[in-house]
């Protein structure tokens, strides 16, 4: 019970988050109306994202300097957590979209930005299928791991602040910091963070977990 | 020491390409018949977007043909050798610098045959000499070290093309900017985005440089 709090956090915090994000008081902003509340739900997912192929990398760099293949495996096991948030963000995105800008993908930097993450990641998946030897496959997918999140970093540093972005914050469109995202949101927006950002890392180790299952059966085979 | 193994490295790059003729003949026979191709189905082009953009897909697939080879043509005893001989950063340094020379050769080219049959709208010219410079050097770093990586799994030719795309875009996109204020001929050069675009390419080669040591042991 000791180790396991923070499941209890990511639980209480979700639910939360549901609850009070559905039914909470929300500043009325026209043309976002109700869809504000997406915030809670959108938006969280970037942040774990981010948060868990920051994991990702941080093993395979682990894995370069130790040659530990158990930081291959959370490597990997981190990417595809990212990419399952990805897609969600992705999902919870596109409708957002289609009802505030009027279609489900828009032209805009923060788009590319995420497509380009999935197919990065996608591309990392099909390099690992295709190498046999485990050693190998860890040492060569770590090396593209990194060259990989450092040129993702930089794109999603760098080219949206030289950009337009129909997002807030950016070309001349406020952030949600600045009016609307009032103190009744944030009692909210903070614990939704917090909340999915733990409950994917708790998905990440149930994958680990999992896999070194699925490890343990093949080798006794 | 580093700085005369490069030179050597260099050298037999060059050699080895002019020994068999074909694959360099090849890559710059494939830019004039993707050209003539695009002049069939375009004609003329007078929009600047659409000049710009097949530039840069004709050129993106030039490089990527020709930088694939590098690694993947090596064979396993030839690399051992060279593994012996000189230090893995000697390596690297060496294919991107020799890589680099190889695709600013096929940009002229690209350039040359591409002016001639679908027409040059470029008005700022030295600014579209230089950011094809710039990303000539870009694309060869970037493609040199996806090569090696790439010739680690099989199915390489595949792989090289997924891997290297998408981490190519931050580059590209750059470039599409950079070369578009080169066609319009905007009066005073975009500083911001050449100082990305050296950024990148500096990052692009440090990375390079760390990581390929822990490519090049089998």
């Amino acid at each position: 019970m000791k180790k396991n709090w923070w499941k209890i956090i990511a639980v209480v915090f979700v639910l939360y988050t549901i609850i009070a994000g559905f039914l909470l008081k929300v500043p009325a902003q026209p043309i976002l109306h109700e869809s504000i509340r997406n915030l809670y739900f959108h938006v969280p997912m970037w942040f774990s994202m981010m948060t868990i192929l920051f994991v990702s990398l941080w093993n395979s760099i682990k894995y370069l300097s130790k040659s530990n293949i158990e930081s291959d495996l959370l490597a990997s096991q981190a990417a595809h957590t990212g990419m399952l948030v990805g897609a969600l963000g992705l999902i919870t995105g596109s409708i957002w979209a289609r009802y505030t800008w009027g279609a489900w993908w828009v032209a805009d930097t923060k788009l590319n930005g995420a497509a380009i993450t999935m197919l990065i990641y996608l591309a990392y998946f099909v390099l690992r299928g295709s190498i046999d030897e485990e050693q190998k496959r860890a040492r060569i997918s770590a090396v593209y791991n990194i060259f990989a999140y450092v040129m993702l970093v930089v794109f999603l540093m760098i080219i949206p602040r030289m950009n337009d972005s129909l997002h807030p914050g950016n070309g001349g469109n406020p952030g949600f910091n600045k009016y609307d995202l009032d103190s009744n949101m944030r009692m909210v927006f903070y614990p939704a963070v917090t909340g999915w950002i733990l409950f994917v890392v708790w998905i990440f180790t149930l994958r680990v977990r999992l896999e070194k299952v699925k490890r343990k059966i093949y080798l006794n085979d | 020491m580093i700085g005369k193994q490069i030179k050597y490295l260099i050298a037999k790059e060059l050699r080895l390409e002019m020994r068999n003729k074909y694959a360099l003949g090849g890559i710059l026979l494939y830019v004039v018949s993707t050209v003539f191709v695009s002049y069939l189905s375009f004609k003329k082009i007078v929009t600047p977007a659409t000049w710009n953009a097949l530039f840069w897909i004709i050129f993106l697939f030039a490089s990527v043909n020709a930088i694939a080879k590098s690694f993947i043509s090596e064979t396993k005893g030839r690399l051992l050798y060279l593994y012996t001989l000189t230090s893995p950063q000697a390596v690297i340094l060496s294919k991107i610098i020799y890589n680099s020379l190889l695709l600013t050769v096929l940009a002229a080219l690209c350039l040359a045959v591409y002016s001639l049959f679908i027409g040059n709208i470029v008005q700022d010219m030295p600014l579209f000499m230089l950011t094809l410079l710039l990303g000539s050097f870009g694309f060869s770093s970037l493609l040199t070290m996806v090569s090696a990586i790439a010739s680690k799994a099989s199915n390489n030719f595949t792989l090289m093309a997924i891997l290297s795309f998408p981490i190519l875009i931050p580059l590209l996109i750059v470039l599409i900017k950079l070369s578009k204020n080169a066609i319009d001929g905007l009066e005073h050069w975009d500083m911001n985005f050449l100082m990305v675009l050296v950024f990148l390419n500096v990052i692009i080669i440090a990375l390079s440089y760390l990581l390929f040591r822990y490519l090049w042991r089998d």
